[in-house]
């Protein structure tokens, strides 16, 4: 049964590490060596590692380090580094943005420009992590879409800690970083903000968001449907088109009346997830920007009773 | 006829459940089958309720259209037609609907010789849908706890009910099923761009007038291993897309479910239990719940 679904792997192919392909000329050698979990590898691949570390990934990785420890210390110090409470409340505290009166400079330490420091460092460390990943696909020569993809969630993220802030001339607007304190932001953002489902943008948002789910649930399944067919060996089938993807073409034809390819699918997919974060990282920045009130917005538009 | 030009082959008798070769037929590139038939009547009756709905209704504004529930005072009793029963009775045509679709996909996998993974696939989505409108009310004894069919007013029902728990975010099964989708559109943007980035590479790095080579799965293997250390591969991938995007229907289910039947207090306070366990030390919170300088 297990076997007919594909949803485990029976038989593994117990062969030579794959070291990976050529990499050009000026590149640093991968890691060597790589280590085999059968257990993973009844669900994926079994093989991890190598990797490719380069100067790009350690810049992401150091910086990204330095703020997870300013945030983290400053959790601590605020419960006078006592460990019993540091773990008891940890989801409790955190480390909020500097208040509106010292605007866009640095606010002393202990009252925001801790959270404006940590920011720089997410910052520097989520860009440099893009570059890696540019870096990557280049040396590879493969196309530009999963950097372009992480592009659109770099939007939403600036957005949130630099663009609104910036437009709105504070700090004060960042998210803070703590666990539940990031809820709260969320919450008030809505009440303050004069309810944000009437929110277009934020719609659009949550329907990319729900639709990318449902993308990727008829997608995984057909092609585990059709994986006796070999449907999963995507790339041979988007050039040489084998019954696998005849009869996944056919079975959404002749449900819903309309069918992807193997490649087209993949086009779907990828503008339903990049476009989540797209339009919500506009729906943010017009709120409190261009919109004070969504739901007074809405009652202007016809979308509630006055 | 709209034929693809591979189809003919595949067009053939039986895999039906129910019918035998009564309903085995195409309409353009529809197939009907039994469930095909109760599925264009529930949706039909639905459908046409609804606009009768509408009509008795106070708008012809899209946004605005609105079929409610009954009021609480009804129970689980059937309600008048103009006070929540055609809430009712369309419910039972969205069911009767999605359930036929379900069983349509079933004869569909049939007749291809491919798995049911995506009608078990669409079952969950169908299953938490029934949790909101079906077993919750149940569960709290009155259909008045369903939610309104209307494009604004259902999100007026989740705005309301999100607050009646204080803040819904702190619900933990919400908070499971919210990294479960944000975790599906992340593998979904991943694996789109891997695929589209192996088919489509663009220039040629050695010489920038000609097109790259397209890549093959060794490649994509490569990649990921390069940046993260790790690949889980063309099957694996898929495996891990479905287990992502079902569990988010599923939590989303259960963090509903919970709210009322299970929990009615607010989410906010649920919480407490982890800062009372005994190996903790009980001091006061330097930040409180909702203690947070916002727009000063």
């Amino acid at each position: 049964m297990a076997t007919y679904y594909n949803l485990v792997t029976v038989v593994q192919v117990d062969g030579p590490i794959e070291e990976g392909m050529d990499l050009p000329l000026g590149d640093n050698d991968r890691t060597s060596g790589a280590t085999v979990s059968r257990l993973v590898g009844r669900f994926g691949n079994a093989q991890f590692g190598p990797i490719y570390i380069g100067f790009t990934a350690i810049v992401a990785l150091a910086s990204g380090i330095i703020a997870f420890m300013i945030i983290g210390l400053n959790f601590w110090a605020q419960v006078g580094w006592d460990p019993n409470q540091f773990v008891r409340q940890l989801f409790w505290l955190s480390l909020e943005p500097p208040n509106a009166e010292f605007g866009m400079g640095l606010a002393p330490l202990d009252r925001g420009g801790w959270h404006t420091i940590a920011g720089f460092f997410l910052t520097v460390s989520v860009l440099t992590w893009w570059l890696h990943l540019f870096r990557r696909a280049r040396a590879l020569e493969l196309g530009m879409h999963v950097p372009i993809a992480f592009g659109a969630a770099i939007w939403l993220f600036l957005v949130l800690g630099f663009i609104r802030p910036l437009m709105l001339g504070s700090w004060s607007e960042a998210v803070p970083y703590g666990v539940f304190s990031h809820l709260d932001w969320t919450n008030l953002f809505s009440l303050t903000y004069g309810n944000l489902f009437y929110n277009p943008f934020h719609a659009l948002s949550i329907v990319f968001l729900y639709g990318s789910a449902l993308l990727f649930a008829m997608h995984g399944a057909t092609i585990l449907a059709v994986g006796r067919y070999g449907g999963e060996r995507e790339i041979e089938q988007i050039y040489d088109r084998g019954t696998a993807s005849e009869r996944a073409a056919l079975f959404w034809r002749w449900t819903m009346g309309f069918n992807a390819s193997m490649e087209s699918v993949h086009r779907w997919a990828w503008w339903f997830a990049v476009l989540c974060p797209i339009t919500g990282g506009i729906g943010i920045l017009l709120t409190g920007t261009v919109v004070d009130d969504w739901f007074a917005w809405g009652v202007k538009h016809g979308l509630a009773p006055e | 006829m709209a034929l693809l030009s591979f189809e003919r082959k595949y067009r053939v008798r039986g895999g039906t459940l129910i019918g035998g070769d009564l309903f085995d037929f195409w309409v353009g590139p529809f197939y009907v089958g039994f469930f095909g038939i109760t599925t264009v009547f529930f949706s039909i009756l639905g459908t046409g309720l609804i606009l009768y709905g509408a009509a008795l209704g106070p708008t012809w504004n899209i946004w605005q259209i609105s079929i409610d529930p009954p009021p609480l005072e009804y129970g689980l009793a059937l309600a008048p037609m103009q006070d929540g029963g055609l809430w009712q009775i369309i419910t039972i045509c969205a069911i009767g609907a999605f359930g036929s679709w379900i069983l349509r996909e079933v004869e569909i996998c049939r007749k291809l010789g491919i798995g049911y993974h995506v009608p078990i696939a669409f079952a969950t989505a169908v299953f938490a849908y029934v949790t909101l409108v079906v077993f919750r009310p149940l569960l709290l004894g009155a259909w008045g706890h369903g939610f309104p069919y209307g494009i604004f007013t259902h999100l007026d029902w989740v705005y309301a009910v999100g607050y009646q728990y204080g803040n819904f975010h702190y619900n933990p099964a919400h908070m499971i099923a919210i990294t479960f989708f944000f975790t599906t559109t992340l593998a979904l943007a991943l694996h789109g761009g891997l695929i589209l980035s192996a088919v489509n590479p663009g220039r040629s790095l050695g010489d920038s007038s000609k097109q790259a080579e397209v890549k093959a799965p060794e490649y994509e293997d490569t990649f990921f291993r390069d940046i993260i250390g790790y690949s889980v591969g063309t099957l694996g991938i898929h495996r891990l897309g479905l287990f992502l995007a079902l569990n988010a229907g599923f939590w989303s289910a259960v963090c509903i479910v919970i709210s009322g039947p299970l929990w009615d207090d607010s989410w906010i306070v649920w919480w407490d239990w982890w800062l009372e366990l005994p190996f903790f030390r009980q001091e006061d919170l330097v930040r409180e719940v909702g203690d947070i300088q916002f727009g000063l």
